[in-house]
């Protein structure tokens, strides 16, 4: 996974899109993480064709609207497509149904070749939507949403901390690998490489414990009691209510095209 | 390893996510005050580990790692390691949303078991012990995690078998790697903080 944090990337807000100002980053958070879900339960839901494409069409339409550089959200896109291409291409081999074509004697059916194009216009329409609406967010914004949406109130603090260290530790991970790589290693399929490998990673674990506990006795020096002050406060505009019936108008009309 | 939207029936998702949220569930209790930050930090490193890439022939392999987290939180693997699911599915479009449930039951129950099952093993003896039964949690917890992604795969339909078979038996090396690598990770961690592993799990 590390070819999607590019170079430049050091941070999940950099890897993400935040800073685009678009149609979609003025809506309250609170707003986009509901409507992703229930467009992704009703995307899940569709079983016909033409009920798919349109959905994967929604989803690439507020892609447009969120005016994200497209060319790189697509080729995330596709990242993800190129991890279940084995399985689609399976698929039309392995279901029973009427036959296309056939190769080395396997007969492909195209039952189950469409079956494989549904799954991939849902899953691709549903990550996409995911993204342009969700990921488009500050990742602390998304733990104050998720905590306003009444999500466990550890669960909360657990993801702010982890979103907070991650670029901490991945800084601290190529520092390491920085020495590493003065001292000459070079990665390769030996045992040498995965002894290194495991010290670095209980070197980082190890680490990361001690950093805990500095950090815990820091927060109660400053009087931390287990409640965190959320600062960040919502509130719902016109806006967020015009978008939030339009897409639910679409959703319905995905549901009516998919029994029509 | 991830399953993403659409490829599972209902029945699989909804069973899993309700699963998966008892799983959150129980993690959660176990994390105090005290705990949190600990499992927050760790989580974060898990998910930086996930980053690595090692080479494997002329290819390479991403870590996952479960097996050492479970080792390391206990029940509060859950929580951590769906957290990193949860982040990776919205700024890295891995994965997806209806799923993260089942996905996230399929990677951190066998995280929690290989706790369970072997972190009382490895605080015990010498070093070179801890590590040895610390390979076999982590090859332990890959194992199951393929075991259940066939599973989830194979109750979905008979169609996806032979996917399910295959990606068994793709991740054989991964389990080799995993294996090594928590074995050493391990080591390394008993010889340079013994009492990380010596008491409860340290979240």
């Amino acid at each position: 996974m590390a070819h999607v944090l590019g170079p430049q990337e050091r941070t999940l807000a950099e890897a993400g899109t935040v800073g685009q100002r678009g149609m979609i980053t003025s809506l309250d958070p609170r707003v986009r993480i509901v409507m992703s879900v229930l467009f992704a339960v009703v995307v899940v839901s569709l079983s016909t064709l033409p009920a798919l494409a349109a959905a994967l069409m929604i989803a690439l339409a507020l892609l447009m609207l969120s005016r994200l550089p497209w060319r790189k959200t697509l080729k995330r896109m596709a990242m993800m497509d190129s991890f279940i291409i084995f399985m689609l291409v399976l698929l039309p081999f392995t279901m029973p149904g009427d036959p296309i074509f056939t190769i080395w004697g396997f007969p492909a059916s195209w039952q189950g070749l469409w079956k494989a194009v549904e799954i991939a216009l849902t899953a691709n329409a549903v990550i996409l939507t995911l993204m342009v609406l969700v990921g488009t967010m500050e990742p602390v914004t998304l733990g104050h949403a998720l905590h306003r949406l009444r999500c466990p109130e550890t669960l909360v603090h657990l993801l702010m901390f982890t979103i907070r260290y991650i670029d901490v530790l991945h800084e601290e991970y190529q520092r390491l690998r920085a020495a590493m790589k003065v001292r000459g290693f070079r990665p390769g399929t030996n045992w040498h490489t995965y002894r290194s490998f495991g010290y670095l990673v209980g070197m980082m674990l190890v680490r990361a414990i001690e950093r805990s506990e500095r950090i815990l006795g820091a927060m109660k020096c400053r009087g931390f009691s287990g409640k965190m002050l959320l600062l960040q406060d919502f509130t719902l505009t016109r806006r967020d209510i015009v978008f939030a019936a339009g897409l639910g108008a679409l959703c319905l009309a995905l549901i009516l095209v998919d029994f029509a | 390893m991830h399953i993403v939207d659409g490829a599972l029936s209902n029945p699989v998702v909804i069973g899993g996510a309700v699963a998966a949220a008892g799983g959150v569930a129980m993690g959660l209790r176990s994390l105090d005050l005290d705990r949190i930050p600990t499992a927050g930090v760790l989580a974060a490193s898990f998910f930086v580990a996930s980053l690595i890439h090692v080479p494997i022939g002329p290819s390479s392999v991403h870590l996952i790692l479960n097996g050492l987290a479970g080792l390391l939180l206990g029940w509060a693997a859950f929580p951590a390691l769906f957290v990193g699911l949860l982040l990776q599915a919205v700024f890295f479009g891995f994965g997806g949303l209806t799923v993260l449930g089942i996905n996230a039951l399929n990677i951190a129950f066998p995280a929690v078991l290989a706790g369970l099952l072997f972190r009382p093993l490895i605080g015990r003896g010498s070093p070179i012990h801890g590590a040895i039964w610390g390979g076999i949690g982590g090859a332990f917890a890959i194992a199951a995690t393929t075991v259940m992604v066939g599973i989830s795969l194979a109750l979905s339909g008979d169609e996806f078998l032979p996917a399910a078979k295959l990606v068994f038996f793709a991740h054989m090396p991964v389990m080799v790697i995993e294996a090594v690598l928590t074995g050493f990770a391990v080591l390394l961690a008993r010889k340079v903080k013994p009492e990380l592993f010596q008491t409860r799990p340290a979240t």
